[in-house]
């Protein structure tokens, strides 16, 4: 198990697999959250569904829809289970404490290159902390 | 440490109400996600207050009432209780909607969803908001002062009053800008300080930037350069117009996450390249030649194959006034062609101005419509049967493929409306 650590954006605590994409995450025009998918053209994630998954990404971009998005995606019941980002703006914190689920930043190591897609993954929103199980270890 | 103000206090205690105590409430969690210490009070929010599309409109019907007080309580200030919403405390303007009030049935949108919009206007007008209803409101009336703090939303919008007029708002959501209109408050973070609006890339402009085809390729470019961080740009040689800083900052807000640029000698906080990164070095220096220029027309157009277009769209951003008279002066005389539509969005305050100087009347006559408050992507309308369109606007070239799934052909003003009136597309890269 690898601990991460970084500071409370949103508390609250969540588990679930990883989905990493080392890009910034778009939101209105690049996002459909009623099914819970990236749409936009040329994204790493384009099709893949992030409902109920550990999203860990850079941080968010584009449009200023991006918060109403993803409450959108709560409403819908697709939103991810948990948010683990570098870098912190306005759109992904008004996302992150609209879609109302744990979400931690500020990390002592980078956790783009600790978690990998399908890693089992638990995020401590109070605490600021996110405990990684290579591989889906630990899972449940 | 979030430190609040006494009248903070007082509204997160509810004695200004229980809408107020929600949306200050919202502005918390709000600033504690960020890291922000304090609010600064603003006087000028452009959201788009009680607004809904169909889902949260039927979501909220299943939940007990979709009425205007239902959806700006649960969904603009996130409350799960319901709450009065009182009058806006300071000036507060609609941005862009999702139907033209008079073209509607053109647009494709169904009379039912043009009630539920006349509706939610009628709450916001209600609240005393202005009904501007387009994404640029500094060409419909809304012209933020120097240094003047405002709680936008609208990338294209933010990073136009943030870079060239130099007003300071950071890119809000729907959320926030509904919570600041009933408080006066946003968090102090980011773009309302002085350091974080200093330059951290050197964008090295090696080809002439002249057309709006070229500042929105140039914008394109830049945004996936830098993302989300603040870009230089040096190296320019011409002042660029409204026009082209429209279509400039909305495509390096689409592309990336730019909420300010400056252009070294223009925009007005950096009369030099080194003022502009407040005395630090660039973290990253990029070059912008013929080679990355020829790339971005190609990733712009990567999506089309078809020539035979059907939907030319422009107005994305909105059109300025200049831009409706270019294509009622392109299309003088001539017919489009019977297998091609060719619709043009702007604000309605633009269009009363086209209405006056006889633009809407000459593009009417040639088969093109002049529309209001949205856009093809915004309202995911384009004509039935549409599978290739043509647009002038990187940031329209971004979307619409992704939302509608539509090819879509990027170039020139003129390009499109050929395309428009021969029905093919003929557009060539920029040598």
């Amino acid at each position: 198990m690898i601990l991460l650590r970084g500071r409370t954006v949103v508390g609250g605590r969540a588990e679930g697999e990883a989905l990493v994409t080392q890009l910034t995450v778009p939101g209105w025009g690049g996002v459909n959250p009623i099914k819970g998918v990236i749409t936009e053209m040329r994204h790493d994630l384009r099709g893949v569904s992030f409902a109920g998954k550990v999203l860990v990404f850079r941080g968010a971009k584009g449009s200023s829809g991006w918060s109403a998005m993803y409450h959108t995606a709560r409403l819908a019941g697709t939103a991810p289970a948990a948010l683990v980002f570098n870098e912190m703006t306005t759109k992904v914190a008004l996302g992150a404490v609209v879609m109302r689920v744990p979400s931690v930043t500020g990390f002592d190591r980078d956790p783009l290159q600790v978690i990998e897609t399908g890693d089992w993954v638990v995020v401590d929103g109070d605490c600021g902390t996110v405990e990684v199980h290579k591989n889906g270890s630990g899972r449940g | 440490m979030l430190t609040l103000t006494d009248d903070e206090k007082a509204m997160l205690d509810g004695q200004h109400g229980k809408a107020r105590q929600k949306a200050m409430d919202l502005l918390v969690r709000y600033a504690e996600a960020l890291g922000a210490e304090r609010f600064v009070e603003t006087k000028n929010v452009a959201g788009v207050p009680g607004s809904a599309n169909a889902f949260l409109q039927n979501y909220y019907k299943d939940k007990g009432g979709a009425g205007g007080d239902a959806i700006f309580s649960h969904f603009d200030l996130d409350s799960d209780e319901l709450v009065d919403a009182p009058q806006a405390v300071v000036h507060t303007c609609h941005l862009q909607g999702g139907a033209d009030p008079l073209h509607w049935e053109t647009l494709g949108v169904a009379a039912e969803v043009v009630r539920g919009h006349e509706a939610r206007e009628a709450f916001a007008v209600g609240k005393g908001v202005q009904i501007l209803k387009t994404c640029t409101p500094y060409l419909a009336g809304n012209v933020p002062a120097f240094g003047e703090h405002c709680a936008w939303m609208e990338s294209s919008a933010v990073i136009y009053a943030n870079s060239v007029l130099g007003a300071r708002t950071n890119t809000e959501g729907r959320e926030s800008t509904s919570a600041a209109m009933l408080t006066g408050k946003i968090p102090d973070w980011g773009l309302h300080r002085d350091e974080p609006r200093r330059g951290t890339h050197r964008v090295d402009v090696r080809v002439a930037v002249d057309s709006v085809l070229d500042w929105g390729m140039l914008g394109y470019y830049t945004g996936e350069a830098v993302q989300e961080r603040i870009p230089v740009l040096a190296g320019v040689t011409t002042v660029p117009d409204i026009v082209r800083l429209k279509h400039f900052g909305a495509a390096a807000s689409s592309s990336g996450g730019v909420e300010m640029y400056h252009i070294a000698g223009v925009t007005p906080e950096a009369p030099d390249v080194a003022t502009a990164f407040g005395g630090d070095a660039p973290l990253e220096v990029f070059a912008y030649g013929a080679a990355e220029r020829r790339r971005v027309y190609e990733a712009l157009n990567a999506n089309a194959s078809d020539p035979d277009v059907d939907f030319v769209m422009l107005g994305c951003p909105h059109a300025a006034l200049e831009q409706l008279r270019e294509a009622a002066s392109i299309l003088d005389g001539r017919r489009i062609s019977g297998n091609t539509r060719l619709w043009i969005f702007t604000s309605r305050a633009v269009r009363d101005e086209a209405d006056r100087a006889g633009y809407t009347a000459a593009i009417a006559a040639a088969g093109g419509v002049v529309m209001t408050d949205t856009c093809s992507a915004f309202a995911q309308a384009v004509p039935a049967g549409t599978k290739v369109a043509a647009l002038d606007s990187a940031k329209q070239a971004h979307y619409l493929p992704a939302i509608l799934g539509v090819q879509a052909w990027f170039g020139t003003t003129r390009d499109c409306i050929e395309a428009a009136v021969t029905g093919r597309w003929k557009g060539e890269a920029p040598s």
